[in-house]
């Protein structure tokens, strides 16, 4: 099994997470959405650092993790905040920049 | 030392300005005291001045560099020479004789301190004005005078008619201000100074057009600041200042920095015929002009003020004959300073005795009430003229004389026009002199309402009480000045023609060469003598042998269009303002048509568009996101194709 | 599994990639188009649990390990928390409501996509090298080589990111209290001068077969009581109703109970029964395709009338 399948996969993952950043109007699935990519980010590079045998791809993936970390926490916050002063989680409701 | 003499009446009006109400009671001392530090310095210098040789009188002093650019210097220099030295003399000595007189004239007004840190601030300018060894900084003073004359005239700015006048002083000035700076930016670009010296030394090199250029734009400048045709309109609305302001006005400051300029900028119109042809006109014309509104001036004020318009122009016309005619300008100039100082403090001083009244056919027969006045006013009057013996004569003869000297058709034409102005002087100003001091007492007459008359200015500014006033000989400390004045008059003439000291005096500055006339100088002598006889004759026949009238007669149309200034305003209003409305009206519909299309047009199609691309700026996050999308789908295509390329 | 890591790669991860591949994808598809918020995440947590597998099978077995124990262990129990605060059942409407965006959407997805997969196609992409080498102390001790020695300033610079993350995410989530805390003497004053409701609420299900929080309360007379469920509830439109064939019922008990007392009516003309009976069945009658927050305001409103 040539290598490069793992990439097509991670390239079809990718292409719908970015699908469903467009479609969907519930900030949390947007946000999962957003996940689905990082992650299919990741599995490129982890296929890659198998490809050319080395680790830095491997780290590459931890850092991509931890920053994933940081912005879902960010990121569910600020959910949680629109969701308090509009009583909605949509994204198209925060359209405007007041409330 | 030189810096001294600007800084002393400068810091004067700093002190008297900043100072406030505290200085409310002393203030007007101060301001005398410094005037006459200042008269004290000149007076030191100028005595160690006498010390020196001829050619090595000329001092200068720089105090700092102000821009001190590489290709663009300018200091902050001053230049004592003996034409500073002279107007130096002039400016302190009889600032600080009206500045004296003002202590008695303004003693009752309320802003007194303001009045005097203004006439500090003048003398401060026009020193600076004479002093600068620069074209710039010479125009620094003469803003400054412009800035202090429209304090001045303005000073009773309650008065609408000051208000106007002063802002009418200011505009005029305005215009020849232009013609000074670009006469200044001119100098820079053909001789890369400022400095009198590289300028008017290199001043025959360079090429006539330019040369007439400078000159011209230097006329148009002393035209503006000293009442010159087609400038002039200014002065007789000047006279709403306080007297001692025109006295300061028109003796020692103001009108004089325009003689001031042609006289210093010499070289230059010697390299410029063309311009000195443009000068005498002037001069001639301004010279008839002055004499003939001061003949029909009923105002006391109004009638000096065109007196001195006229005397002016027997000054910038000298100034314009060349190095003939130089000495002469500013002796006239000079001996002017103090007939024309004295005459208006005399005039002060009438107005003063007569509740503000200044309209000549209410006074007459005055002599007895305020003696010391009369007598002083009456050597003034001789001077003015040009009574033999006295300082008027011999500056205004030899004038007359210079402008026989030019040769020529136009010599003929300037000694006729002298001539004819000298007998014109005689007759107005005997006129003023018998209808104020002799005749009938028509003050006594009860006023009688003044029916419309539409061709008659209304001659009296009439500030209240109808009542009969009481004349009254003015208090000591106005008439000491108007004595000391009174001496200068009748004796500085004489001096200065005696061994032609002051020829000899200027001769290192101005160059002086003798004109050949063509007539013998003891033909105009005699021929001055005359038109002097025929002048106060005529006069004489008209106002001391008949009764004046107490309304002014309709009079001819030359006398009525004298009486409205011979029409300048009106030619101001009818060129000037009329032809500027038409030329703003044209180009504001050209602007509203064109520009305001043309900017219209693209504003309203960026409008439309950025109305289109609005709509892209909906707020919605997933619109953003398309885009950021398909950015990223274009960018990979790129690179897919530049790869495949 | 070292051996598996190796260079080759053999028929069995080719049908291990096959299978779990395809269920990757559709955990994916499934993320993005079912309407529910819950079954999303779900989906998700599955595809993320594939992914770590993959890595797994890639080498990488501290990623994997990591992938399932941060990823679908903590950031989706995030996920989930934070969906259970905005509420859990309600299904997102797929309809789209900006002008244009489902095609652009389509158009940018689909050319990204294809472009993506075209110029992997173009690449020639070798075969694996193998992490044998790089593993050969063990993959964890490795990645920590690398991570404390080659990689430790982005380290360092990442666990401030952490911390800044907190922080602000506490800071977001934090509200100030501006004024002082009411105390119960002062609520209860407020709630007299207001003059709504005195008495406490009534409380949900007590009718006494079920007792759920979702199930409103009966009057005396029957009908169901909208203000005995939670508000939370009520906004969501998730009251259950009681049935026609409970109500049916309670009007037999009733019945019955009458019955064998031998007293009719003893409450009226009709019983409280029959009454119930009927007005379930008038509401009944009432369009079957009605929302339920719509009848159920008007229910309130009646109830409030009749106070």
């Amino acid at each position: 099994m040539s290598p490069v399948n793992y990439v097509y996969l991670a390239a079809l993952l990718f292409t719908i997470g970015a699908t469903g950043v467009l479609i969907r109007r519930n900030a949390i699935v947007v946000f999962m959405c957003i996940e689905l990519m990082l992650n299919a980010a990741n599995l490129t590079l982890v296929a890659f650092s198998r490809m050319h045998g080395n680790l830095d791809g491997q780290i590459m993936a931890f850092f991509v993790m931890v920053v994933a970390a940081a912005e879902v926490v960010v990121g569910l916050a600020i959910i949680v905040m629109l969701y308090r002063s509009r009583h909605s989680a949509s994204v198209d409701d925060a359209s405007l920049m007041k409330l | 030392m030189i810096g001294l003499l600007v800084g002393v009446p400068l810091f004067g009006a700093a002190v008297l300005l900043v100072g406030g109400r505290r200085l409310d009671r002393g203030g007007h001392w101060l301001a005398t005291l410094l005037a006459a530090v200042s008269f004290v310095i000149g007076a030191v210098l100028f005595a160690s001045m006498l010390g020196e040789d001829a050619d090595a009188r000329a001092m200068h002093s720089k105090w700092f560099s102000w821009v001190p650019v590489e290709g663009f210097q300018a200091d902050v220099a001053f230049q004592l020479d003996q034409l500073s030295m002279t107007f130096v003399l002039l400016i302190t000595g009889v600032g600080t004789l009206i500045h004296l007189y003002s202590v008695g004239y303004m003693e009752h007004d309320p802003r007194r301190r303001r009045f005097f840190a203004y006439l500090n601030l003048f003398l401060a300018a026009m020193l600076l004005l004479v002093l600068a060894d620069n074209y710039l900084l010479l125009y620094v003073g003469w803003e400054g005078v412009g800035l202090a004359s429209y304090l001045l005239i303005g000073f009773w700015q309650h008065k609408p008619s000051a208000a106007t006048a002063a802002k009418k002083a200011f505009l005029v000035n305005r215009v020849g201000d232009a013609g000074l700076a670009i006469a200044v930016f001119l100098m820079f670009t053909t001789f890369g100074s400022f400095a009198f010296a590289p300028v008017l030394s290199s001043a025959g090199e360079a090429s006539e057009g330019k040369l007439t250029a400078i000159g011209l734009m230097l006329l148009l400048a002393a035209c503006g600041k000293s009442a010159q045709v087609p400038l002039q309109s200014w002065l007789g609305d000047a006279m709403e200042g306080p007297t001692p302001v025109s006295a300061l006005i028109h003796a020692a400051t103001m009108v004089t920095a325009g003689v001031y300029l042609i006289t210093r900028s010499g070289a230059i119109f010697d390299g410029a015929p063309d311009a000195q042809l443009v000068v005498v006109t002037v001069g001639a014309v301004t010279l008839l002009f002055g004499a003939i509104v001061g003949c029909a001036k009923d105002d006391i004020k109004k009638a000096l003020a065109g007196s001195t318009m006229s005397q002016i122009g027997y000054m910038v016309l000298a100034a314009g004959l060349g190095p003939i005619g130089y000495a002469f300008a500013i002796m006239h100039l000079v001996t002017h300073g103090f007939f024309k100082a004295g005459l208006f403090l005399g005039a002060g001083s009438v107005m003063h005795g007569m509740n503000d009244e200044v309209d000549m056919r209410r006074y007459g027969g005055l002599r007895k009430y305020m003696p010391v006045t009369f007598v002083t006013f009456g050597l003034g009057y001789l001077a003015i003229i040009g009574f033999p013996g006295l300082s008027g004569f011999f500056s205004k003869d030899q004038i007359i004389e210079a402008a026989f000297a030019k040769g020529g058709t136009q010599g003929w034409i300037l000694g006729a026009v002298t001539l004819l102005g000298a007998a014109i002087t005689a007759y107005y100003m005997t006129r003023v002199m018998l209808m104020t001091f002799f005749g009938e007492e028509r003050w006594r007459r009860a006023p009688t309402p003044s029916p419309a008359q539409p061709d008659v200015e209304p001659a009296a500014e009439t500030r209240g009480e109808h009542a009969v006033p009481d004349p009254h000989e003015s208090p000591k400390i106005m008439t000491i000045p108007m004595i000391v004045l009174a001496f200068g008059s009748v004796f500085a003439g004489g001096i200065f023609k005696a061994g032609d000291s002051f020829v000899n005096w200027l001769e290192p500055v101005t160059r002086f060469e003798h004109g050949h006339s063509p007539v013998s100088a003891t033909a105009v002598t005699t021929a001055t003598i005359v038109a002097l006889l025929l002048g106060v004759g005529a006069a004489y026949l008209q106002y001391g042998r008949k009764p004046v009238p107490a309304l002014a007669p309709r009079g001819g149309l030359l006398t009525r269009a004298a009486r409205r200034d011979l029409l300048q305003d009106d030619f101001n209003h009818v060129v000037l303002v009329s032809g500027g409305t038409h030329l703003t009206r044209s180009l504001v519909y050209v602007d509203n048509k064109l520009v305001d299309g043309a900017v219209n047009g693209t504003a309203a199609a960026f409008g439309g568009l950025s109305g289109r691309l609005r709509r892209l700026q909906n707020g919605f996050a997933r619109s953003y996101a398309v885009s950021m999308f398909g950015g990223a789908a274009v960018l990979i295509a790129a690179t897919l194709l530049m790869r495949a390329v | 599994m070292t051996a598996l890591a190796a260079t080759a790669t053999s028929t069995g991860e080719a049908v291990q990639f096959w299978v779990l591949g395809t269920v990757a994808v559709l955990g994916g598809l499934g993320t993005v188009l079912l309407r529910r918020a819950v079954h999303s995440a779900l989906c998700l947590a599955g595809t993320m649990i594939i992914l770590a597998l993959f890595y797994l099978a890639n080498g990488a077995y501290f990623l994997g390990v990591v992938q399932i124990v941060v990823y679908t262990g903590a950031v989706m129990m995030l996920f989930l928390f934070v969906l259970m605060l905005v509420g859990v059942s309600t299904a997102d409407s797929l309809k789209e409501t900006l002008k244009g965006q489902r095609w652009l959407a389509a158009c940018c997805a689909l050319g990204l996509g294809i472009l993506l997969i075209a110029g992997i196609g173009q690449v020639t992409v070798g075969d694996f090298n193998g992490l044998g080498a790089a593993n050969a102390p063990g993959n964890v001790p490795a990645l920590a080589s690398l991570l404390f020695t080659k990689y430790v300033v982005a380290f360092e610079v990442i666990g401030a990111l952490l911390t800044v993350a907190a922080v602000g995410a506490t800071l977001l989530t934090h509200r100030e209290r501006v004024e002082k805390n009411k105390s119960q003497r002062e609520q209860a004053e407020e709630r007299v001068r207001s003059g709504k409701q005195l008495t406490p609420l009534p409380a949900p299900g007590v009718y006494a077969r079920h007792n759920a929080n979702d199930r409103p309360a009966l009057l005396p007379d029957g009908t169901p009581s909208e203000l005995s469920v939670s508000r939370t509830l009520r906004n969501r439109g998730q009251i259950r109703e009681v049935s026609v064939e409970q109500m049916a019922q309670l009007a037999a008990i009733e019945q019955r109970t009458t019955e064998y007392h031998g007293r009719p009516g003893h409450a009226g003309p009709k019983d409280p029964g029959e009454r119930a009976v009927e007005r379930v069945r008038q509401a009944q009658d009432e369009p079957a395709d009605r929302p339920v927050e719509q009848s159920a305001d008007r229910r309130t409103a009646r109830e409030e009338a009749a106070k």
